[in-house]
């Protein structure tokens, strides 16, 4: 059931005349379409081998003119794959996602969609839908005009227009909006317009560009929940750019870490929290962000330890051992402020500077020798230690995290 | 006058109101004395159109009331409306009001049209596109006088480029009706080949105008809204329909309601391309009328009337423009 609808997704691609759109919502269980797509056998035979909705970008680079805004970029996204697209802002993202859109063109390097490569493609036809930061919607179009204005071009008759016009308003709950223009909503309602407009022709793959940035800090997290929600239902395959490491980390399956077009980890978001691959990825995700400290590598203990301000960390013998390995003279220490305790006995001489409460939990700043500042989390019900007072840490010898000081890279296994 | 303050000090204190330092007391509420600087505000502006509009305009109405003796020197005669209506029945009247409809039907809508296109044209990321932006505005920078030179220039039969196909009369001379249809009625509608010339003299000289306002009417219209078009299926055509132009369309209203009532007192070109009303009449739009009248006839109580006439039709035209084509235009953004 699931890899034939799917197929009828795929063949709406191929031949546009056709009035079938997409694939259906759920695609087990009660349909809620009707059975709308009807195969062929021979349609059926081929639909189990098909890989639909999958998007493969492979050595894209985009440079606008001396800028190089994308650098041999390659990412594949699988079928149903909710796949996150973060980094700061200018770091390509944006821009990775409108070539797989359509809207720029790759100076190098192939894109494609489903089982077809797409560069020569038109955006008009490449079967995606794209959630736009500011919702683009038609501003002189009713609600119902902006969600079936996608089915109208691709000429789908009426009756079946209004159908799933209706279906896509009951899902996102605008069934009483639908004649009211954009002016009239809220941001959390147009923002669902703009969904509906997205899911209403069901295409291969979702593209959505921030759709969570221009909403107040409680709608976000409302709708951040609604859109997990609505993805499992749609069981579709999304593309999600965003800044925030919040909406990364609780709403994809992986995540992609860019900074200045250059790719720099995919992972599961508990493993790129847990493993970053280099300095940027241990410095972005995480908040507070993870505590870093360059260090000179030394003998410590019969071991090797890494002489920081003040205090020397000892290294555990495997983390050791690859230091000595690559004959590493400086390396970068990282470790996370819930790694690190105020412990008397332990290696890291700081003084505390400054304790922010925030209810469930503490952040204590305290700051090395030479001024650096190290963050601990503490839990609200543990006593804080007094504000200029000497201290000691120690850090979870398994959570420490090495990079070489020179390539930024991570040393661990 | 006492105001709610000194009721509350005097109330609640239990002292004497003397006792507290009163706010001074004013002979008018502040409304009032807002109000007041506003008229104020707005007394020379008042003056200068009292001076130059609304009394020329007054005593324009009023000079319509008088017929003017056929020598100088003769008093003038009190006609009341009587001179209105005949004026206004004439068939010399309504033959420049004609002219002018039709003129105005021609060069306003071709004009935005190409404008649209020229605009649109220009809306392009492409290297160089601003030296076509420049060319396509440069008309703006042209004075009519010189336009019409111009144009004069290139349809004159002995020199200009177009001597080729220069007929007998020649084209700025030419009271035939451009398209040749033996219909009587629909053919007294169908602009002489001069009416023709000057409207296309026109038309180039207001496009540089047309293409900024499309442009800048462009420029509003977010690059969002086309690609989320495109990326819903919209090919380049129906993007223009179902965006571009409802987006553009205050644009296009505004262009529209001036740009009728800009070619309504259209006035140089006429007057340097086929003077004294063109051929057979042909290009005797309603401020021409009035000036050949006024200069040349010197008949001052008539001109009133037609320049009263001019003013109800432009009215007319630009309110029934508000309750016809309004409805049509989408201000949201």
């Amino acid at each position: 059931m699931r890899s034939l609808n799917a197929n009828s997704g795929r063949q709406v691609a191929a031949t546009r005349c056709s009035a079938t759109v997409g694939r259906p919502f759920a695609r087990s269980g009660s349909d809620p379409l009707g059975g709308v797509p009807i195969l062929t056998a021979d349609q059926q035979g081929r639909a189990d081998e098909e890989i639909v909705g999958r998007v493969a970008i492979r050595g894209v680079s985009k440079r606008f003119g001396d800028v190089t805004a994308l650098d041999d970029f390659t990412l594949e996204v699988a079928d149903e794959e909710f796949l996150v697209l973060l980094g700061p802002s200018g770091c390509g993202k944006s821009t990775a996602l409108r070539i797989i859109a359509g809207l720029e063109e790759p100076t190098e390097g192939t894109i494609e969609i489903g089982d077809r490569q797409v560069n020569d493609v038109e955006a008009k036809d490449r079967d995606v839908a794209m959630v736009f930061q500011s919702y683009a919607l038609y501003p002189h179009m009713t609600v119902r005009r902006n969600v079936e204005f996608p089915l109208k071009t691709r000429r789908v008759p009426t009756a079946e227009r209004n159908r799933l016009v209706q279906e896509a308003a009951s899902i996102l709950g605008l069934e009483d909006l639908l004649e009211r223009k954009p002016a009239q909503l809220s941001g959390g309602q147009r923002q669902r317009v703009a969904l509906a407009r997205a899911i209403v022709r069901r295409p291969q793959a979702f593209l959505m560009d921030e759709p969570l940035s221009n909403l107040d800090a409680k709608l976000r997290v409302q709708t951040r929940a609604e859109l997990v929600e609505l993805r499992r239902r749609l069981r579709a395959t999304i593309v999600y750019v965003t800044h925030d490491q919040v909406e990364a980390m609780t709403m994809g399956d992986r995540i992609a870490i860019l900074d200045h077009g250059v790719l720099q980890q995919v992972g599961a978001s508990q493993d790129v929290y847990a493993r970053p691959a280099n300095l940027f990825v241990a410095r972005f995700i995480g908040n507070p962000p993870m505590n870093t400290v360059t260090g000179d590598v030394t003998r410590a203990g019969g071991g090797i330890g890494v002489q920081i301000p003040g205090s020397v960390v000892e290294l555990p013998g495997a983390l050791g051992a690859a230091v000595q390995s690559r004959s590493l003279k400086r390396v970068v220490l990282g470790v996370r402020p819930e790694d690190l305790t105020l412990d008397d006995g332990g290696p890291i001489k700081a003084t505390v500077s400054v304790i922010e409460s925030l209810g469930h939990e503490r952040h204590v700043i305290c700051r090395l020798e030479d001024g650096q500042l190290l963050i601990v989390r503490q839990a609200a019900n543990v006593s804080p230690p007094a504000e200029e007072s000497e201290i000691r840490l120690a850090a979870d010898a398994a959570r420490l995290h090495v990079f070489d000081a020179e390539s930024e890279e991570r040393v661990n296994a | 006058m006492s105001t709610p303050v000194d009721a509350m000090v005097g109330a609640g204190s239990g002292e004497p109101a003397a006792a507290v330092p009163s706010p001074r007391r004013r002979r008018f509420s502040r409304g009032v004395r807002e109000a007041g600087l506003g008229y104020l505000l707005l007394l020379p502006a008042f003056l200068i159109f009292s001076v130059f509009i609304f009394y020329p305009f007054f005593r324009n109405f009023y000079l319509g009331f008088f017929s003017t003796p056929p020598f100088p020197g003769q008093p003038k005669n009190y006609v009341g409306l009587d001179q209105y209506k005949d004026v206004l029945t004439s068939s010399e009247f309504l033959d420049s009001l004609k002219v002018t409809v039709i003129f105005a039907v021609i060069t306003v809508p071709v004009g935005i049209a190409l404008g649209i296109l020229l605009a649109v044209l220009a809306h392009q990321k492409l290297k160089g596109v601003g030296i076509y932006r420049a060319f396509f505005s440069s008309t703006v920078a042209t004075s009519i006088a010189v336009a019409s030179v111009i144009f004069g220039t290139l349809l004159s039969p002995q020199v200009g480029l177009l001597q080729g196909i220069q007929t007998e009369p020649s084209i700025l001379q030419n009271p035939d009706p451009i398209i040749n249809i033996s219909l009587p009625v629909i053919r007294s509608f169908i602009p002489s080949v001069a009416l023709t010339a000057v409207a296309v003299t026109t038309i180039w000289q207001n496009l540089g105008l047309s293409f900024i306002l499309m442009s800048a009417g462009l420029q509003a219209v977010p690059d969002e809204l086309q690609e989320a078009a495109e990326i819903d299926g919209a090919g380049p055509w129906t993007r223009f329909w179902n965006v571009t132009l409802p987006l553009l369309s205050p644009t296009i209203f505004f262009a529209f309601v001036v740009g009728s009532i800009f070619a309504f007192q259209t006035f140089g070109q006429i007057d340097l391309l086929t003077p004294r009303g063109g051929p057979l009449k042909t290009t005797n739009v309603l401020t021409y009328y009035i000036y050949d009248q006024l200069q040349f006839s010197k008949n001052d109580g008539k001109a009133a009337v037609l320049a009263i006439a001019l003013f109800g039709v432009t009215l007319l035209l630009t309110l029934i423009q508000f309750q016809f084509l309004e409805r049509r235009v989408s201000y949201e953004r």
